[in-house]
């Protein structure tokens, strides 16, 4: 019998970290020594897949025989001559690793647009994004749309900007299109306009653009043309962060492969439009992604925002009008234009459109890249998609929009996740951050871990920002050293208000969040540290005490071989003690107790 | 023209003003420390903060330009309140030494410090600390009291094309400084300092020379070149202490590294106030020694030569007393006539030939030739330029 088999291996960063290349090797070697039948191996194609998403579950491995699927989780080198040994071979899947219930839920309440194809096609292929329909929406805008056309589409859609600010997409095309004079010099026709995609992503924990890039960079560069179309620029800057290598590689394949295809160049489809696009990469500072910062990045000086107005799309990149849109917000358009603006508005609210991909990371079982129709509840993305909180444990709060945001706390959890509710509730969407904090989370730790980030990363330009953070975070960091003073919370909360007032960029303006939101919802945990000198999550190490309680304590004698400043004792089987003064509170002790006897507080 | 209303007063201003020059322009003022009228604007010390209605919230003055229908507000509690934030946190960050600083009583800071009342500081905390470490004899830069407006910045790119310092790191460590903190290496023109609204920049010749308000200021021109710049002398004693330059003048208030830092001739001993007629004989070559001293000093004595200068230049004066004597001008001229015609009748006019100066004005120069040419009779009429 011939069978059509097909073997798929997540090779996203996230896969390849796991050991992708590993898994994809033991195929190729297994296949061959197996030596299954030599007819059936002909059939057998090989495809990387870029990120799929359950990250936490990788190396995730499909294999389709006839048309029939079964997926592969934590896949490693050594398991793979049993799947082709009993799967390929006999016919009979190896049910202990086939991906379990988890997996499904996972990807049921998900709704695929940006991501559709990630995980499908080989993204160093241009023909594999072709067969799927790719270019299809740019050779339509070419024939049949003017770039007024264009623009009405996607104001139609409602997509809004995803890189952060949520700023309508088909108004900012708009408003480039009719800009007839550039910023330096008024009244003057402008020669020249420029389209860039911001692909700097810099938040920590972020990686919805890299996911895209490395699985469908096709789709970034077919936004990116048609946008160039329909604003009429014939220049185009991909930003991406050097740290991001795979994207970077993948992205390069990709832009010569259209070049090939006359997809890009000139005279792109035999049509008049002008395009070409050059990658230039960022240098791993987070300020540059903040899109006035960038340009003058790509202009080669220092990073360093510059005041709106005016705006780039009046005076942009070297002076000119420029559109910079975000990975996210580009990959949707080709869909948009293929599918139709009603098809994408369907999805989402009245104000927020479409869908949204969400790094979701912290005490979630499900972990990994999601995307959600805009309006999902907070609760569906963690209970059904995420799995619940991990280890049993109870939800605290979601941190939403990474160090822009602010903490949604338990008790919110009902609400719909779109720009304006988590607006309401002092959080932003974002570019997509998503932490799930339980009740071991310290909310000071968390604002001084983000306060921590936003400080070494302002660009130092404005003095709110350079200064103010600062303080923030010495405030911060002496409450959770039991140094806090009364009257600590109000100056908090009034320097925060006065430094989101009177930066300069986005960074500034919104890098008190994390601290002003945990203030709003965890004001008592706050005060715990301060009054009480307590840390009630039992986070903050100058607050807290270890201790053995009577009850659990076997004498097992665990703690007293791990603790590395000896400062337990306890003959064996007797209860143990700890001494406080000799304690370095590093949690081993607590780490190894079978017993649950060592108690922290 | 646009119409704007700042403060409730209606105003006009051209096209492309910003809205801190409209608003200056009628009188009406606003904190900066950032600004300079010309160098590009930077939106760095967030002091000039205004509330333009229809934005939500408050945008920078100096960086934002004039839109028709326009209403700003350039002063209400609000703003107040964070201008006086912005401004603790710089003093947060500021070393309290203003009784032993240079600029004391000429300082941007210390001056909206006091018109704001700040004492006492709410957000006290760690400090920048920075050893100095440049061997150069004439720029101080005590970047601990750099509050990083970025003023040097511009004006070394801007006006010198020079970009000989940027600013280095991110969040509070960031700094300005040369590429990879290596001393400062550069045309040492002084603008730098010019700009500076603190005393992170200072000339090191003008330490401990005297404050502002003790200095009295006289205009001139400076010596040096053709270009004429406008020189105020800053004395003390009637010694000059440091040079400035007015903006309003020719060359817009900046100056070349000879017109800032070269001036210690004038109060130098060794200047010639008054004509000399030579007493000994010509073949004596003891001046020629001394010169030779002077040129046979290393390298690196050269900097200091500026300094150490003055005990050569004393021996200097009483090799001088052995080889001349003091006369007046009317001898002098006297003498010159007279040797002038006995010359011009002996070998004729063209044997003697002229050199006149770059650091003449126009009008000198003209009396130059005009003098070589009908009194003398000689067309032998050069320039140092040409050499
Ligand atoms: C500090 C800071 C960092 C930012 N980083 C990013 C980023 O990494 N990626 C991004 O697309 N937008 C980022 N933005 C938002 C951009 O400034 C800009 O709004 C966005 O790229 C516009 O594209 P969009 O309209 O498609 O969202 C950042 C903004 C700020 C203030
Ligand atoms: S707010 Fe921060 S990052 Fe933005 S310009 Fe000011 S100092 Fe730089
Ligand atoms: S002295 Fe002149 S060249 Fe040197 S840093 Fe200052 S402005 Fe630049
Ligand atoms: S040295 Fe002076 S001019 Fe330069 S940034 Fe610092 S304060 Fe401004
Ligand atoms: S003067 Fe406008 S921000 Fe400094």
């Amino acid at each position: 019998m011939k069978s059509d088999i097909k073997i798929k291996v997540c090779m996203g960063t996230g896969g390849i970290a796991a050991g992708g290349a590993d898994v994809m090797n033991a195929f190729n070697k297994e296949l061959k020594e197996a030596g299954i039948d030599a007819s059936v191996e002909k059939f057998c194609s090989m495809h990387k897949v870029g990120c799929r998403g359950l990250c936490a579950k990788d190396v995730l491995v499909d294999v389709i025989i006839n048309g029939k699927k079964t997926i592969y989780q934590y896949t490693k080198p050594d398991m793979v001559s049993k799947i082709v040994n009993e799967h390929l071979i006999m016919g009979e899947p190896v049910a202990e690793w086939v991906a379990g219930e988890d997996y499904y839920n996972f990807h049921e309440k998900q709704t695929k647009v940006v991501l559709s194809d990630c995980g499908n096609i080989d993204p160093e292929d241009i023909n594999a994004y072709i067969a799927v329909g790719g270019y299809e929406a740019l050779k339509k805008v070419l024939t049949s749309l003017t770039p007024e056309e264009t623009i009405a589409i996607i104001k139609k859609s409602g997509l809004r900007g995803r890189g952060g600010a949520g700023f309508p997409t088909g108004l900012k095309w708009e408003i480039c299109r009719k800009v007839v004079s550039s910023g330096d010099s008024p009244r003057q026709e402008s020669d020249q306009k420029y389209i860039i995609c911001n692909a700097d992503e810099g938040d920590p924990g972020a990686f919805m653009d890299r996911a895209v890039i490395e699985g469908n960079p096709h789709s970034v560069i077919e936004g990116m043309i048609i946008g160039a179309y329909a604003i009429g620029a014939t220049k185009g800057y991909v930003y991406i962060r050097a740290e991001y290598p795979l994207a970077v590689e993948r992205l390069r394949k990709a832009l010569t492969q259209a070049r090939e295809k006359k997809l890009l160049g000139k005279n792109i489809l035999n049509a008049e439009l002008n395009f070409d696009i050059k990658v230039k990469l960022g240098a791993g500072a987070f300020v540059c992604g903040e899109e006035t910062a960038l340009i003058v990045s790509i202009e080669g000086q220092r990073g360093m925002p510059r005041a709106k107005p005016p705006f780039p799309v009046h005076s942009g990149l070297w002076g000119k009008p420029t559109v910079i849109n975000n990975v996210e917000t580009l990959a949707n358009i080709p869909y948009i234009i293929r599918k139709g603006a009603d098809w994408f508005s369907s999805f989402g609210t009245e104000k927020s459109k479409g869908t949204k991909v969400f790094a979701l990371t912290g005490k979630v079982k499900n972990t990994g890249l999601i995307e959600v129709p805009m309006g999902i509840l907070l609760k569906e993305i963690i209970y059904d998609i995420g799995g619940g909180i991990d280890k049993g444990r109870a939800l605290k709060a979601v941190q939403t929009g990474g160090p822009s945001g602010g903490c949604i706390p338990a008790e919110l959890v009902d609400i719909n996740v779109d720009y304006e509710s988590l607006a309401k509730v002092g959080s932003i969407v974002g570019s997509g951050g998503m932490v799930v904090l339980d009740e071991t989370d310290c909310m000071v730790s968390i604002a001084k871990f983000f306060l921590e980030f936003t400080q070494a990363e302002s660009c130092g330009k404005c003095v709110p920002c350079r200064i103010g953070t600062k303080r923030l975070l010495e405030i911060l960091d002496r409450i959770t050293r039991g140094k806090g003073k009364d009257g600590d919370l109000e100056l908090l909360e009034n320097l925060g208000n006065d430094i989101k007032a009177a930066s300069l960029c986005g960074l500034g303006q919104t890098a008190p969040n994390p601290v002003l939101s945990t203030l709003k919802y965890f004001r008592h945990e706050y005060e715990a540290h301060i009054k009480d000198l307590k840390c009630p999550a039992g986070v903050c190490n100058d607050l807290i005490e270890y201790s053995i309680l009577e009850e659990f304590c076997k004498g097992c004698g665990a703690c007293i071989r791990v603790c590395p400043s000896g400062a337990i004792t306890g003959e064996k089987k007797k209860l143990h003690k700890i001494t406080t003064a000799m304690c370095i509170k590093c949690g081993a002790c607590f780490d190894v107790c079978k017993f649950d006897a060592v108690k922290k507080g | 023209m646009v119409n704007l209303t700042i403060d409730g007063i209606k105003f006009t201003a051209p096209d492309g003003t910003s809205v801190l020059d409209a608003a200056r322009r009628h009188g009406i003022s606003i904190p900066t420390l950032c600004h300079h009228p010309k160098l590009t604007p930077y939106g760095g010390c967030r002091l000039c903060i205004v509330e333009i209605k229809g934005i939500p919230r408050p945008v920078t003055a100096c960086t934002t330009p004039v839109t028709e229908g326009m209403e700003v507000t350039t002063i209400n509690p609000y703003l107040e309140k964070l201008r006086r934030t912005t401004l603790e946190l710089i003093l947060s960050d500021h070393p309290n030494d203003c009784m032993v600083c240079e600029k004391a009583g000429d300082c941007t800071l210390q001056e909206l410090a006091y018109f704001y009342g700040l004492r006492e500081n709410r957000f006290l905390g760690e400090r920048r600390i920075y050893t100095k470490k440049d061997g150069n004899p004439l720029i101080e830069r005590d970047m601990e009291k750099c509050i990083l407006c970025n003023k040097c910045v511009r004006v070394c790119n801007e006006i010198q094309g020079v970009t000989a310092i940027d600013i280095a790191y991110r969040g509070f460590k960031s700094k300005v400084c040369p590429p990879y903190e290596r001393d400062l290496d550069c045309e040492f023109c002084g603008q730098c300092i010019r700009v500076c609204p603190t005393g992170a920049l200072t000339g090191k010749m003008w330490t401990l020379k005297g404050r502002q308000k003790d200095i009295k200021e006289i205009d001139t021109i400076c010596p040096y070149c053709g270009c004429g710049c406008n020189l105020t002398l800053n004395i003390r004693k009637n010694e000059i202490v440091r040079v400035t330059s007015r903006e309003d003048t020719i060359n817009e208030g900046w100056l070349c590294a000879k017109g800032t830092f070269g001036y210690t001739f004038v109060n130098n001993p060794a200047r010639l106030t008054k004509p000399l007629i030579r007493i000994a004989p010509k073949n004596s070559n003891e001046l020629r020694v001394t010169s030779y001293e002077l040129k046979n000093k290393k390298d690196s004595e050269d900097l200091s030569l500026i300094t150490r200068h003055s005990s050569l230049e004393k021996s200097l004066v009483t090799r001088h007393s052995s080889l001349f004597r003091e006369a007046t001008w009317d001898e002098v001229f006297d003498l010159i006539a007279k040797k002038f015609t006995k010359i011009k009748e002996q070998y004729g006019p063209d044997s003697i030939g002229s050199l006149s100066s770059a650091r003449c004005t126009n009008e000198e120069n003209y009396l130059f030739q005009k003098f070589m040419r009908a009194v003398i009779g000689t067309n032998n009429v050069d320039h140092c330029a040409r050499f």
